[in-house]
C-alpha cells in the first residue's frame, strides 16, 4: 500500500520533470462554475462531479479535472506557443463499489502550439513515454482525427454525416446509426410506423390532430425534423466499399507503423482521409525522432473514443503492466483537444495537446518494480 | 435482539403489504391510537414491526437500521448507488406496480422513440440554446438509462412533484416519471416513447446487507423466509 506521502514524492518528482521539459506551473480553482463543466461535458458529468450550491455564483463543481481551468487562463493571455504543468487534486464521485477513488493528485503538462501540431503532439508524447515506460507501464495509442475524416468523406447526406459526429464519442449509438445508414440493420417496427404515419397527410394537419401543442418547442420545429425524416428515409443507403472502410477502421488495431501501411492502402478508396493519415504519418516520424518506434507501439483507432470526450485527434494511455483488473483506470492519459479551445475560447482557438498522470498508481508501480 | 422489518406507515401500500404477510401466517398491525406510528407482529417470534415513510426505506436498509424493509424497487434504485452492494431482493410483493417512463408532447409527431429523442435534442439545443430539458425526481435511474442508450444534448431538471405540468409551464420540455394507468399524461397532452420504459417497479421486500446480522437475527430471519415461502440469500 502507497502512502500519501509516497504519492505526493511521486508527484513532485513528475512535476519537476515537467517543469524541466519548459513548462510554466500554473494554479487552478478547486471550485469551477458548474455550467461550464456542464456546457461542455453534458449531463454525465453530475454523475461524475461533486456538486456544490454558491450563495453568490451558483451550482458550483468540484474540479473534476484541470483541463478547463487551464485551458481558459491560456486562451485569456497565455503566450504562444506556451507549455504549462499543474498538480493537484481531482474529485470524481463513484458510483460503484470499486479501485476507483473519488479523490486523487494529478499531474499535468498542456502544450499550445500553432507552428507543428504533429511534432507537439509526438513531444508530449516522448515526454510522457520517458517517464512511464521505465516503470513498464505500456502505451497505447489512437488518432480520433482518422475518424472524423473518414465520416466527414462518406458520400451521403450531411444530416447522416453530422448525426454520425455528433455520436463519435458514444460507441455503441455511433454503431447503430452506422448500422442503420448502410442497411445492415432493418428498421424497427416504431420507425417505420412513423414514416407511415408521417406521409399519410399534411404534417400540420397531423400536429393538429394530436392537440394543443405544449412545451417550447414548436409547430416548426416538429415539422422541419418530420421533413428530415421523410428525406431520411429516401436517402440510398451509404455505399458497401465506404461502410466496409468504415467498420474495418473502428476494430483497426496494430503497431503503428502497420497501421499507417493498412490506412495507406485504404486511402485510393476513401481519399477524403488522406489529410489525416498523412498527419499521422508525420507524426510516427516525430516519434521516431524521440527514440520511440513506431514498429512497436500499440495503435487503436477507436481508442479514445468511450473514456476521453473532446479528445479529437492524436490519444494515448498507460496502462500498468499485467492484466490487472478489466475497469482499472489507467495510469496517464492524454490527447489533442483543438476544438474544446475554440468552444472555450469564444471564437478564438489555438491547437492544444497535453495530458495527466496519476501520481498514486505511479508509486504504486513504482513499489512493484 | 429482534428482527427489525420496515414497512411503508400509511395507505394502500401498508394495507397491500399487511395484506400480503397475513396471507402468508405473519399477521402485522398497527397498534395504539390511529395517529401512532407503531406495530406489532403476530405469527414470528422476535420481529419487530418499524412503521416507516416508504421513501425513507431505502436509506434506513442502506444504513443497517432496520433488517429487512418493504419499498418500491424504483426508490431502491434510484436511492441507492450500487444498490446490490447493499441491499438483497428477497421477494417481489406483486402490487404497488408503476412504470417508470419518459414521455413528451403528443404534438411531437416526429418523436417516438428514445432515438428520436436523443436527434430531437441535437436540433433543439441548436435551435434554443440550451439542452432539451427532462423534469424527474428519478435523477440516478433516468441518467443511467440514458447514458446506457448513448443520448446526449439533454439536462435532467429536479421536479419533486406535479411532474406532468412542467412542460406546458415551460419548465422542461419531456418529463421522466412513474405511471400506473397514463391518465394524468394523457390529461396533460404527454404520450410515452415506445422504447421508454426504464424500470417496471413494484413492492418488494428488501434485505440490508449491513444490518447486525447476529445468530439470532439470522435464525429469526430463516424461520419468517420459511413461513412467507422465500428465499434470503445475503
Amino acid at each position: 500500500m502507497t502512502t500519501r506521502a509516497e504519492i505526493r514524492e511521486e508527484a513532485d518528482r513528475l512535476f519537476a520533470a515537467f517543469k524541466a521539459a519548459g513548462a510554466t506551473a500554473v494554479e487552478a480553482d478547486t471550485l469551477l462554475p458548474a455550467d461550464t463543466l456542464l456546457d461542455l461535458y453534458g449531463e454525465d458529468i453530475r454523475a461524475r462531479a461533486y456538486v456544490t450550491a454558491d450563495p453568490l455564483r451558483g451550482e458550483m463543481m468540484l474540479r473534476p479535472d484541470f483541463t478547463v481551468p487551464v485551458v481558459q487562463a491560456h486562451m485569456q493571455g497565455g503566450a504562444d506557443p506556451a507549455r504549462y504543468c499543474y498538480m493537484g487534486e481531482v474529485y470524481r464521485k463513484q458510483d460503484h463499489l470499486g479501485p476507483r477513488a473519488s479523490e486523487y493528485l494529478q499531474v499535468g503538462f498542456e502544450l499550445f502550439d500553432r507552428a507543428e501540431p504533429q511534432a507537439a503532439d509526438a513531444e508530449v508524447f516522448a515526454l510522457f513515454h520517458s517517464l512511464l515506460a521505465p516503470l513498464g507501464a505500456r502505451a497505447l495509442t489512437g488518432d480520433i482525427g482518422i475518424l472524423m475524416a473518414a465520416v466527414n468523406g462518406l458520400t451521403t447526406s450531411p444530416h447522416r454525416r453530422a448525426a454520425l459526429l455528433r455520436h463519435i464519442w458514444r460507441p455503441a449509438r455511433f454503431r447503430n446509426l452506422l448500422d442503420r445508414f448502410s442497411d445492415r440493420a432493418a428498421p424497427t417496427q416504431a420507425r417505420t410506423d412513423m414514416l407511415n404515419r408521417l406521409q399519410s397527410g399534411d404534417t400540420a394537419a397531423l400536429i393538429a390532430a394530436t392537440g394543443p401543442i405544449t412545451g417550447l418547442r414548436t409547430q416548426a420545429e416538429i415539422t422541419q425534423r418530420a421533413q428530415t425524416l421523410l428525406d431520411d428515409a429516401q436517402t440510398p443507403p451509404l455505399n458497401a466499399p465506404e461502410a466496409a472502410l468504415l467498420y474495418d477502421l473502428l476494430t483497426l488495431q496494430a503497431p503503428a507503423r502497420a497501421a499507417l501501411s493498412h490506412l495507406r492502402g485504404i486511402t485510393p478508396m476513401l481519399p477524403a482521409i488522406e489529410p489525416a493519415v498523412d498527419r499521422f504519418a508525420t507524426r510516427l516520424d516525430a516519434l521516431e525522432r524521440h527514440g520511440i518506434n513506431p514498429s512497436d507501439l500499440a495503435f487503436q483507432a477507436s481508442h479514445g473514443r468511450s473514456s476521453m470526450e473532446y479528445y479529437d485527434g492524436f490519444v494515448f494511455s498507460f496502462q500498468g503492466p499485467g492484466n490487472g483488473a478489466a475497469n482499472a483506470p489507467p495510469i496517464a492519459l492524454g490527447g489533442r483537444y483543438d476544438a474544446l479551445t475554440a468552444h472555450l475560447g469564444q471564437g478564438r482557438s489555438i491547437p492544444a495537446v497535453g495530458g495527466i498522470i496519476r501520481p498514486g498508481l505511479v508509486a504504486a508501480l513504482r513499489g512493484i518494480t | 435482539m429482534t428482527l427489525k422489518i420496515g414497512v411503508p406507515s400509511k395507505g394502500r401500500l401498508m394495507e397491500k403489504t399487511f395484506d400480503w404477510f397475513g396471507a402468508r401466517g405473519v399477521t402485522m398491525a398497527r397498534t395504539g391510537s390511529d395517529r401512532e406510528y407503531a406495530g406489532a407482529v403476530d405469527g414470528v417470534a422476535g420481529v419487530e414491526l418499524v412503521l416507516l415513510s416508504a421513501g425513507e426505506i431505502p436509506r434506513d436498509l442502506a444504513a443497517g437500521r432496520i433488517h429487512l424493509g418493504v419499498t418500491g424497487s424504483d426508490l431502491v434504485r434510484d436511492k441507492l448507488a450500487d444498490w446490490q452492494a447493499q441491499v438483497a431482493e428477497i421477494a417481489p410483493l406483486g402490487f404497488g406496480h408503476a412504470d417508470l417512463i419518459i414521455a413528451v408532447p403528443t404534438a411531437w409527431i416526429d418523436v417516438d422513440t428514445v432515438d428520436d429523442l436523443d436527434a430531437a435534442a441535437a436540433a433543439f439545443r441548436a435551435r434554443h440554446g440550451h439542452r432539451l430539458r427532462i423534469a424527474t425526481k428519478y435523477h440516478r435511474l433516468v441518467r443511467e438509462f440514458l447514458t446506457a442508450q448513448g443520448v446526449a444534448d439533454y439536462q435532467l431538471v429536479d421536479s419533486q412533484g406535479a411532474t406532468e405540468g412542467t412542460v406546458k409551464n415551460l419548465t422542461a420540455e419531456a418529463i421522466a416519471d412513474i405511471t400506473s394507468s397514463g391518465e394524468t399524461l394523457r390529461a396533460n397532452h404527454l404520450k410515452i416513447l415506445s422504447d421508454g420504459l426504464i424500470h417496471a417497479s413494484q413492492a418488494t421486500l428488501f434485505a440490508a446487507r449491513a444490518a447486525d446480522w447476529t445468530s439470532d437475527t439470522r435464525a429469526t430471519l430463516n424461520t419468517l423466509c420459511a413461513q412467507l415461502g422465500v428465499t434470503a440469500s445475503l
